[in-house]
């Protein structure tokens, strides 16, 4: 376990080592404490590495993660884990906006709330809330999945690709394009997946209602100008 | 006897003249703008509006074979570990894999390469053909992040974070369905045969502010090796060229109006944004005032044809240019040698701008397997690479004539403007006068 103190280590020690990791070594645990806010903690990590922080951090910890396992004990600034390719991150307080922008892969875990534009641009990421989200989440969704157990802000799910959107709360009002669909049992069974690999056995599948894309602005059509 | 009027001439209107009602009748017939590739086709203030001086009793020129015009640039020296160091200052913008063809980016990548100059991807990610065939390659940033992928930022030379392009400052992409082929849909992440809009706003950073500290991500994930970029569309240019350096650029990319692009409304196009002789002093300006000229690299495009165009870029204080549509012109783009097929698509080689629809005669702006097989990457690579070093011996050309032992040691006072416009854009005097209008003097 090799642990940097971010009051006195420079944050570049940090992502440097978590860069450099020997081949094949089994030193592979890293703990981060007084990260007082500090962006970009944890940040290109390419190797399956755990990191534990201890405190709160700016904007863009654990961004394009690719396969390490990032928990931060403490609230994050925005653009919590944006492009994750593969791995974990778990917020256990809240997330500010962007939490895991245009994620490609991988599994994010926000305790709390997350603000505005959660999951905006997402390509496959999966992004569990257990509380609520702000106003224009998965914005452009282009696929992956996002689960939210609390309610969702306005204009959720505007400009919609292919991602799926499950909802436990309200949703205060649809973006452009999308829509409730049925909950079919496959859906029910994904759902239950997220929700497990989440870690959550306090929510059940058939609470939720699930949104995505009409896709009646895939093609343009002139008649649909009042839509955008 | 009676009295006949002499004849007179129809007359048709200067304000609604043939192409403008044209116009009006195809949105009345189709319901829908004109969304075309290229840049702005009206004209505007340019680089052919400026004449050097060359020397004379008090100015010392250089003997053309003999006495050396360097003309090497390195790019990034500001906070990168690995700067680029190009032979040329002329360097390949980005066009993006979906808008050219795979044939076209690896000619593009051989061309650059045998030339000593760069090339840039575009909005839908890196191929594995570009970066093999390109020696130094520039990975863009942009809105919609498609096929962004920490690995392809590491085996890029540099990073470009794109906040506009000229042709269409403040506008996000387009890629219509019909260029979406498996591979492309796969790249981006997106279903076959759908229509995509890419982003005008990046998904995660807004101001200023909030830029730097995106700079600072990218150069952590990338260990502070590759020269990071800045692009934006001539639009406030002095204020964008501070707002990039205080972000923490090391290059900044400046794209005047003429730029070209692979698909974005005409009305666009041809309304929005600076000229890019409009640009240039604004943006040195704001380097100088910083007292970052030359620390902080300035790219300068948008209708860059020949070395005098480099030449000028370079005299008004820019370090290096990039060029699109020359580039693809280069390389067969609107080639005669098609014209039987281009009078099939309803146009005429010069005129072909339907680059969104995927058809290109010439097999450069398409995604059909038929179309791209014109294309010979090598035979196409190797014209690009005469075309560069053209313009380069042409700049060297002029560079001598004013007395230059390297192409950055042009500056303003080696220039005169024809037009009461370009002396004013360019700030530099009306030829045969001392008079730069909004500077005094007589
Ligand atoms: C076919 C084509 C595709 C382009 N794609 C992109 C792109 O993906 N990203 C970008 O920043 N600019 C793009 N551009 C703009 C160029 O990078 C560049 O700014 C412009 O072409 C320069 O002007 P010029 O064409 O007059 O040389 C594209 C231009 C063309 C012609």
């Amino acid at each position: 376990m090799r642990v940097f103190d971010l009051a006195t280590t420079p944050l570049r020690e940090l992502n440097s080592a978590l860069h450099t990791l020997a081949p094949g070594t089994n030193d592979t645990n890293f703990e981060v404490v007084n990260p007082r806010g500090s962006h970009s903690v944890a940040v290109g990590i390419d190797q399956p590495v755990v990191v534990e922080v201890h405190g709160s951090v700016g904007y863009y910890c654990a961004g394009m993660n690719d396969g390490g396992t990032v928990t931060v004990h403490g609230s994050a600034g925005p653009g919590v884990a944006e492009n994750m390719m593969s791995g974990t991150v778990v917020i256990e307080g809240d997330a500010s906006q962007y939490a895991g922008a245009t994620g490609r892969g991988g599994l994010l875990v926000i305790k709390g709330n997350a603000a505005s534009r959660c999951g905006i641009s997402m390509k496959g990421i999966d992004i569990v809330v257990q509380g609520n989200i702000g106003h224009m989440s998965a914005f452009m969704g282009q696929s992956g999945h996002l689960v939210v157990l609390g309610n969702a802000g306005e204009a959720l799910g505007d400009s919609i690709y292919e991602a799926k959107l499950f909802v436990r709360g309200e949703v205060k009002s649809l973006g452009a394009d999308c829509i409730e669909k049925e909950m079919k049992p496959k859906h029910l069974k994904l759902l239950a997946d997220l929700l497990e690999k989440a870690g959550i056995a306090d929510a059940r599948p058939e609470e939720f209602k699930r949104y995505g894309s009409a896709r009646k602005l895939y093609n343009f059509n002139i008649d649909n100008a009042e839509a955008y | 006897m009676s009295y006949q009027n002499p004849y007179t001439p129809p007359r048709k209107s200067a304000t609604f003249d043939d192409y403008t009602m044209a116009e009006i009748r195809r949105a009345a017939a189709t319901g829908i703008y004109d969304i075309r590739g290229g840049g702005t086709k009206r004209k505007v203030p340019h680089f052919d509006d400026l004449l050097f001086l060359g020397a004379s009793i008090s100015r010392y020129p250089l003997e053309g074979y003999r006495e050396k015009c360097d003309t090497s640039v390195v790019l990034g020296t500001r906070f990168a570990k690995k700067p680029i160091v190009l032979k040329t200052p002329i360097t390949i913008a980005g066009m993006s894999f979906g808008a050219l063809s795979g044939n076209a980016k690896e000619a593009l990548g051989r061309g650059a390469t045998i030339a000593g100059t760069s090339t840039t991807t575009g909005d839908g990610g890196m191929t594995d053909e570009e970066r093999g065939h390109s020696e130094m390659l520039v990975y863009q940033y942009l809105p919609s992040r498609y096929g962004m992928n920490p690995k392809d930022l590491r085996r890029a030379d540099a990073i470009e974070i794109v906040i506009g392009q000229g042709a269409k400052p403040g506008g996000g992409g387009m890629l219509l369905g019909q260029k979406i082929s498996d591979r492309v849909a796969h790249m981006r992440n997106l279903p076959k045969g759908i229509d995509q809009r890419s982003a005008c706003r990046h998904p995660d950073w807004t101001g200023p502010d909030d830029l730097e500290i995106k700079i600072l991500e990218l150069r952590e994930i990338t260990d502070w090796q590759k020269p990071i970029y800045i692009k934006v569309g001539g639009s406030r240019p002095y204020y964008d060229t501070a707002l990039a350096v205080k972000a923490g650029a090391d290059v900044v990319v400046l794209d005047g109006m003429q730029g070209g692009t692979a698909a974005t409304q005409d009305v666009f196009i041809e309304n929005v944004g600076l000229p890019t002789l409009a640009c240039i002093r604004p943006a040195v300006q704001a380097l100088q005032d910083l007292g970052m000229h030359r620390k902080v690299q300035l790219i300068i495009s948008g209708g860059v044809r020949s070395g005098a165009d480099v030449a000028k870029a370079l005299a008004l204080g820019a370090d290096a240019v990039a060029i699109g549509t020359a580039a693809l012109v280069a390389i067969g783009d609107n080639d005669p040698h098609w014209e039987e097929e281009y009078q099939k698509l309803g146009t005429t080689a010069g005129a072909y701008d339907d680059w969104h629809e995927g058809k290109d005669p010439a097999g450069i702006t398409t995604q059909d397997p038929e179309l791209a097989k014109r294309l010979d990457p090598v035979a196409a690579g190797r014209r690009l690479a005469n075309y560069l070093k053209v313009m380069t011996l042409e700049a060297q050309t002029i560079a001598r004539a004013c007395g230059k032992n390297h192409l950055h040691n042009l500056e303003p006072e080696d220039l005169v403007a024809l037009t009461l416009e370009a002396s004013a854009m360019a700030q530099v005097p009306l030829a045969g006068t001392s008079w730069i209008p909004g500077k005094g003097g007589f």
